[in-house]
């Protein structure tokens, strides 16, 4: 998206400052809204910077006269007096406090208080639930309706983020998983998280809402423009804070509906595989697709980890313990239960929900048979499904 | 002039090791002051050093420097380190300094007390950043990565750095405590006689109000901090929702010291201001009552208006709404201080001297962070703001060019009060005008740059935001070394500046240059009296 150029706001502060002929370069204000939440805030945004912008240098231009004209250098006589005095000067005393206060509670007031229950407004005509959970260092995305669900992670590779070759356009925003949403539908947006407070934020929706973990936190969105909107996590949320961008294609609805029907086939195909016997080739060849994507950022992609936060797989006892005890179930912080069910009060997360019974069988199977770890044995996604 | 003595002559103070003991055991207002600024001094070396290299790391897209977890840390122990070893320590230098010599006293009201807060200060600032000489030798991950905020359940997950950073806020918090407890005690007890309340000066006006406020709030942080410990290693689940906890309770409760802790570290700076401005005017402080009530308003307002720092955690529309407003009111005890600053200046009979010059760059430029502050109040626009470089920008506004310009105008004011020399003016200039425009160099650009939608706190960015995040490295190197200028016109103004008269100010007034200039051991030991 290419942003228009518009007046800045904030440029009178300083002018002069940056030379003209880069100005294309830069921005200065937000970003083009399309929602109708942005476009009121970048219009509050515009009329606020007016306001603070005139209150800035009518008040600057009085000091900036008397610092001129009540010097000593000039002559200026130093004056004595300490405080208003009579009504008249009361009264040129109470006017600026009296324009404050408009500005703070009805100028400013007024719209903000309106924006705000327009920005609350998201239990009335939703036409669709999107459900989003954050989680170190990804989103999931689930369409509840549909029964739709699935992962978002960067897509930039680690080689562009440490300066091996040049930097793509979307450098940083860009995900493999992109988030889909019709136009000109009113989306009812829950958040949550599965570990620390993650906040979902695209620029151009105006909106940005932290994602609790083990609360619901809701906002909307009314997209009305098709186009790719970027964002990202806003809230420090441990080493990969910058590395879990927002990416959303809004589509004509029709699109949106198709592209739907595809998300759901896949999962209804990815659900069948569960049921039939992987061999340990193609338990690893999937397993090591899915480290890639969803544990390489903490344990590295040689297992090594990163300790002591993010300990190594390569040896690890949790890894290198029997798959299942004598009754059949995996023992407590066995490897099945620690990918399933994360390990409280570290990054170690609860990969439960967030993956299949395919994926979570090739990647335990991956992780047995990788980085040295020579368990030979393997996992079926059958069994992974049993124990739900 | 008054006959009241309080300390007779005794020789018991006379007591006066020399060398490193000297500094250890001392009870003098004058040596502990020294000793606040001097730590304060480092301290804002030692955050600055940290910020060049994050500055460094973001002067272009990609990680060259530092992998993420360490940027993490730096970020966060930077503003630990600003705040709790920069500028509260400068503050209460400034009070150790001239609460005496201000209030016609002696020394302060309880000097094996103030000792000992000033030398918990050391300690603490060594277990905040011990965690990054461990990780040196392969012990712990290193420092707190939560940012200065410990907001759980990050700060739960942490390393060891998390548990080092809370015993080193317990024992900060510790120090403010009973440094406020001093000065609150000096304050009522030891004002010379005739000194009513309202005829005290400003800058004690402005931290009294800061001492009542830092003991009203930082019981709180100590609370918080102590829970999250429970959480991390004694299984309570005060902020984890899986045992009934709230991770939001943690930011209610951190921002309700949070908040009020900005105007603890501005209000002795807005103290100050009228002093300066009054004697480079050569005229009296305008509106002096005004000002105390606006300080008293402004440190109760401060403990009602927490929740604006966490719009965007989903909190219900009576709560925005009254937050907003809320907030939105603060302006208005704020708008007569600024009154008050400008209308001092007006019709004065003014000259530009570097204490001058910092004053006026700081009304102009915390201008802008009180105008900024204004419209994030708005719950809408806040949306954008929130968590952006747009926040990073105002608020060091706030506490760069609110904070520390305003510790600079005290020093460069009081230093040949101090030390009896007047420091160089040219470098004090050229240090002014280095730093004004460095600093704007710096924090214009974070403006555009949250503006544009980059978040705060990350190590890498989109290409979008690169020439702006250039410009902003640039000016913060910049700023960084012309710090250097301070030190050096501080340092030399000690060896070798000319010596000064008692009122090393042509137009300055006050019980503080009625004394010679360094002031003797014990200050005042004849109280005056204030007619």
């Amino acid at each position: 998206m290419k942003t228009v150029f518009r007046p800045p706001h904030l440029l009178p502060l300083l002018p002069g400052f940056l030379p003209c002929s880069v100005l294309a370069a830069y921005n200065f204000t937000f970003p083009e809204p399309v929602t109708p939440i942005a476009r009121e805030t970048l219009h509050i945004h515009n009329e606020f910077m007016l306001i603070i912008t005139t209150l800035f240098v009518v008040v600057f231009a009085i000091m900036i006269y008397s610092m001129i004209k009540h010097r000593k250098s000039v002559g200026h006589p130093a004056a004595r007096f300490t405080g208003p005095r009579g009504a008249l000067q009361w009264f040129w005393v109470a006017v600026p406090f009296a324009i404050l206060l408009f500005i703070d509670f009805v100028l400013m007031g007024i719209p903000a208080v309106q924006a705000i229950f327009s920005m609350e407004d998201t239990k009335t005509r939703a036409d669709l639930v999107l459900k989003v959970t954050g989680m170190q260092w990804k989103w999931q995305y689930e369409y509840p309706e549909a029964g739709v669900r699935f992962t978002s992670t960067l897509a930039t590779p680690r080689q562009q983020i440490a300066n091996g070759e040049a930097k793509g356009e979307h450098y940083l925003l860009e995900v493999d998983n992109p988030v889909v949403l019709p136009v000109g539908k009113k989306v009812r947006v829950l958040l949550t998280s599965l570990d620390v407070i993650h906040t979902w934020w695209v620029p151009q929706f105006g909106v940005k809402r932290d994602a609790i973990p083990g609360f619901l936190r809701e906002t909307w969105l009314l997209i009305e423009q098709p186009g790719i909107y970027r964002g990202q996590c806003a809230e420090l949320c441990g080493k990969d804070h910058g590395f879990m961008p927002v990416v959303v294609h809004a589509v004509p609805e029709a699109e949106y509906l198709a592209w739907l029907e595809t998300k759901k086939s896949a999962a209804k195909a990815a659900a069948g595989g569960a049921e039939r016997a992987w061999s340990k080739d193609e338990l690893l060849a999937a397993g090591k697709e899915v480290y890639a994507k969803q544990c390489v950022a903490c344990h590295q992609a040689n297992g090594q980890g990163l300790p002591p936060a993010f300990p190594p797989l390569a040896g690890s006892t949790v890894v290198n313990t029997p798959l299942f005890g004598m009754d059949g179930k995996p023992a407590h912080d066995s490897h099945v239960d620690r990918v399933m069910n994360g390990k409280a009060n570290t990054a170690m997360q609860a990969f439960r929900n967030t993956l299949s019974d395919v994926e979570l069988a090739a990647v335990i199977t991956y992780e047995r048979n990788s980085f040295g770890n020579t368990r030979g044995d393997m996992v079926q996604p059958a069994q992974i499904k049993a124990l739900r | 002039m008054s006959t009241t003595t309080t300390h007779p002559a005794s020789d018991l103070h006379a007591y006066q090791p020399g060398g490193i003991m000297r500094w250890l055991t001392t009870t003098n207002h004058k040596d502990i002051g020294t000793l606040y600024l001097s730590f304060s001094l480092l301290m804002f070396f030692l955050g600055g050093a940290m910020i060049l290299a994050v500055r460094a790391e973001l002067f272009q897209p990609g990680l060259q420097l530092m992998q993420p977890e360490f940027f993490n840390q730096l970020i966060g122990i930077h503003a630990l380190v600003m705040i709790f070893g920069a500028l509260m320590p400068a503050a209460t230098g400034f009070a150790n300094w001239m609460l005496p010599l201000m209030l016609g006293a002696p020394d302060m009201a309880l000097p094996r007390l103030n000792n000992w807060s000033f030398w918990l200060l050391p300690p603490a600032a060594f277990l905040l950043t011990l965690p990054f000489g461990l990780a040196l030798f392969g012990i712990g991950d290193g420092a707190l990565a939560t940012g200065w905020t410990f907001y759980a359940p990050l700060s739960v997950q942490g390393g060891m750095g998390v548990d080092f950073a809370i015993f080193a806020v317990h024992i900060l918090g510790i120090s403010s405590i009973m440094g406020s407890i001093n000065i609150i005690v000096t304050i009522f007890n030891m004002r010379a006689p005739g000194m009513t309340l309202m005829k005290m000066p400003l800058f004690a006006w402005g931290w009294l109000i800061t001492a009542f406020m830092l003991i009203a709030t930082l019981p709180v942080l100590a609370g918080a901090v102590t829970m999250l410990l429970t959480d991390r290693h004694f299984g309570t689940h005060f902020f984890a929702a899986a045992g009934g906890g709230d991770p939001i309770l943690f930011q209610h409760l951190f921002w309700f010291f949070g908040h009020p802790e900005v105007y603890i570290l501005l209000l002795p700076v807005w103290g100050l201001m009228p002093h300066v401005l009054s004697t480079f005017s050569r005229k009296p402080a305008y509106g002096h009552n005004a000002q105390v009530y606006s300080f008293i308003v402004i440190g109760l307002l401060s403990v009602v208006v927490w929740a604006h720092h966490f719009f965007t955690a989903g909190l219900p529309v009576p709560a925005l709404i009254y937050f907003m407003f809320s907030t939105m009111a603060i302006s208005l005890p704020l708008a007569v201080l600024f009154f008050c600053w400008i209308a001092t200046m007006w019709k004065g009979a003014m000259s530009f001297e570097t204490p001058m010059l910092f004053a006026v760059g700081f009304i102009v430029l915390f201008g802008i962070a009180g105008l900024t502050g204004l419209i994030l109040a708005d719950v809408a626009a806040d949306a954008q703001y929130h968590h952006s470089y747009f926040v990073v920008a105002h608020f060091h506004y706030a506490l760069f060019a609110g904070g520390i310009m305003g510790v600079m105008t005290g020093v460069y004011y009081w230093l040949p009060k101090w030390t009896g020399h007047m420091y160089s003016e040219r470098l004090g200039k050229l240090h002014f005008w280095l730093t004004v425009v460095s600093f704007n160099l710096t924090f214009i650009p974070q403006f555009f740059l949250g503006l544009a939608g980059m978040p705060r706190r990350i190590p890498d960015y989109a290409l979008q935001f690169a020439e702006f995040n250039a410009i902003s490295t640039l000016g913060a190197f910049v700023l960084g070394f012309s710090q250097l200028l301070f030190a050096w016109n501080i340092w030399s103004c000690i060896r070798r500046g000319p010596r000064v008269e008692n009122r090393a100010w042509e137009g300055a007034t006050g019980l503080e240059w009625e004394l010679s200039s360094p002031p003797p051991h014990h200050s005042w030991e004849t109280q005056p009296v204030v007619k």
